[in-house]
């Protein structure tokens, strides 16, 4: 056994860096994300049939590539063909914000299209139009259907910074490979690395369920 | 009131509506009945163009809704509708269910909006449950709401689709008796329902439709009584 006790404690300044930055990626990406995922997820239930193929093909590019090839694709391939340098954190942000928007856009159209048409139809012929009766009547309870699995992509989405470490972000995977590659405590760092994720995901999923109890029950 | 030429209505090949043409006065209440699938619903839906007509005119006091430059948002403000299914909005309470409308189509003031739909709830008996949210009310309950929020932008005609449909029968009574009110204060009503009852007693024409077409019209005792139709014969032999 090679154990250093020791390295446990050392790690905790450079994965409380980390963990800035994965917060810091995680929040400003998904929400954008969310601005992305609302935009394009009613596009997609838009009647026109061009404005709903474009939605179409952003969702399905997005969800039908791995991720780290659109990190690699963003934060390489692009500015090599357009001949700039990116900021390793502003690819990082841009690239969770485009993922995780088309998860959100299938959340939102669903969310959207698990009203009851009824609904629609009950606004409609008291004489709002149709923006009003999205926005005062559809919307509302949409949303109170998208906060569970809109709460899951959170948690995806955090996990999936852990990507990030292949462009040198700095967030919590990217300093424990380092800080293993220079003790050469790969045990110590990879387990706190795990345990500094589960510290956000564990009560995330936790307020996730009860958020979800509360609405059950509403 | 409303003025219905040669109506027809199709779901891609299928012709659910094969011409219709009828008149219904001012005040007047018209019961639609007949068989599942006859149309009856597409009707009701085609006169504040829930369902896109497909050809024919709909006349809604003097304004054609078939017209594709008809302002329909307008029209239905006079044209109130009431579902089988109530369609409350279960995010809102049941005051906010009824201010809704007149808060945001007529932009009435948060009082005056208050004051008028506690009237209509005080009118269907449910001061009591302005508070309450859709879910904690009983169907009886919910379809009263239901009618308290079409009355609250004032409309001109009702349209009712198989109100009591979907109550328990001890409930049903509650619902009539405030759609009998009013039509006796001289609503303009188009009413589906199996109810015969409410049809003979409140109804002052009865339509009869069968396979998308309107097979007889006439007061309730001529459809009830004298009709010589066999379909309708055979249909009310099946009900009542
Ligand atoms: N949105 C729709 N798309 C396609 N077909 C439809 C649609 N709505 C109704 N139909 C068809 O139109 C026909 C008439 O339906 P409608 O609902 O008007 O009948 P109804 O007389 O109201 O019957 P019920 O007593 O069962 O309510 C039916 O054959 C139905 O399948
Ligand atoms: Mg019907």
């Amino acid at each position: 056994m090679n154990l250093n006790p020791e390295a446990f404690v050392d790690i905790i300044p450079y994965l409380v860096t980390g963990l800035w930055y994965t917060l810091i990626i995680t929040l400003v990406g998904v929400a954008l994300g969310c601005v992305l995922g609302t935009i394009f997820g009613l596009m997609r239930l838009s009647k026109n049939g061009f404005i709903k193929a474009i939605a179409s093909i952003y969702v399905e590019v997005l969800r039908g590539t791995p991720l780290l090839a659109q990190i690699f694709f963003f934060h390489f391939g692009i500015p090599n063909l357009l001949g700039f340098n990116l900021d390793a954190l502003v690819s990082a942000i841009v690239v969770i914000a485009i993922n995780s928007g088309a998860y959100i856009a299938e959340i939102v159209r669903g969310g959207v299209q698990s009203v009851d048409q009824g609904q629609i139809e009950a606004g409609r012929s008291l004489g709002l139009n149709s923006r009003q009766t999205m926005r005062y009547i559809i919307w509302p309870q949409a949303l109170k259907i998208m906060i569970p699995p809109f709460g899951n992509q959170f948690i995806i989405s955090l996990k999936d910074t852990s990507l990030l470490s292949s462009i040198a972000v700095a967030e919590l995977m990217y300093q424990a490979q380092t800080y293993s590659s220079i003790t050469f405590d790969a045990f110590e760092a990879y387990f706190m690395v795990c345990l500094f994720y589960l510290m956000i995901t564990i009560p995330a999923s936790l307020l996730l369920r009860y958020t979800e109890r509360r609405l059950e029950r509403s | 009131m409303i003025k219905v030429t040669d109506l027809h209505k199709s779901f891609g090949d299928n012709e659910v509506l094969t011409g219709i043409t009828t008149d219904i006065d001012a005040q007047e209440v018209v019961c639609v009945i007949g068989p599942s699938g006859s149309g009856k619903s597409t009707f009701l839906r085609c006169l504040n163009r829930l369902e896109d007509i497909t050809s024919g005119e709909v006349v809604i006091d003097g304004v054609n809704i078939a017209d594709p430059k008809t302002n329909i948002n307008k029209v239905r403000q006079d044209v109130g509708m009431v579902f089988q299914h109530f369609n409350l909005f279960p995010h809102k309470s049941v005051l906010e269910n009824v201010t809704l409308a007149p808060l945001k189509v007529k932009h009435e003031t948060k009082e005056e909006a208050r004051s008028h739909s506690l009237d209509l709830l005080g009118k269907v008996g449910l001061s009591d449950k302005a508070d309450d949210y859709p879910s904690s009310l009983s169907g009886g309950q919910k379809q009263r709401v239901a009618i308290a929020r079409s009355l609250s932008m004032n409309p001109k005609i009702m349209l009712f689709d198989e109100p009591t449909s979907a109550l328990d029968p001890e409930l049903v009574g509650d619902v009539l008796a405030v759609m009998k009110d009013l039509a006796n204060e001289g609503m303009t009503m188009v009413v589906v329902t199996h109810e015969m009852g409410f049809a003979k007693e409140v109804g002052d024409r009865v339509f009869f439709m069968d396979e998308g077409k309107m097979v007889e019209e006439g007061t309730p005792e001529q459809v009830f009584e004298q009709t010589s139709h066999e379909r309708t014969k055979s249909f009310l032999s099946k009900i009542l």
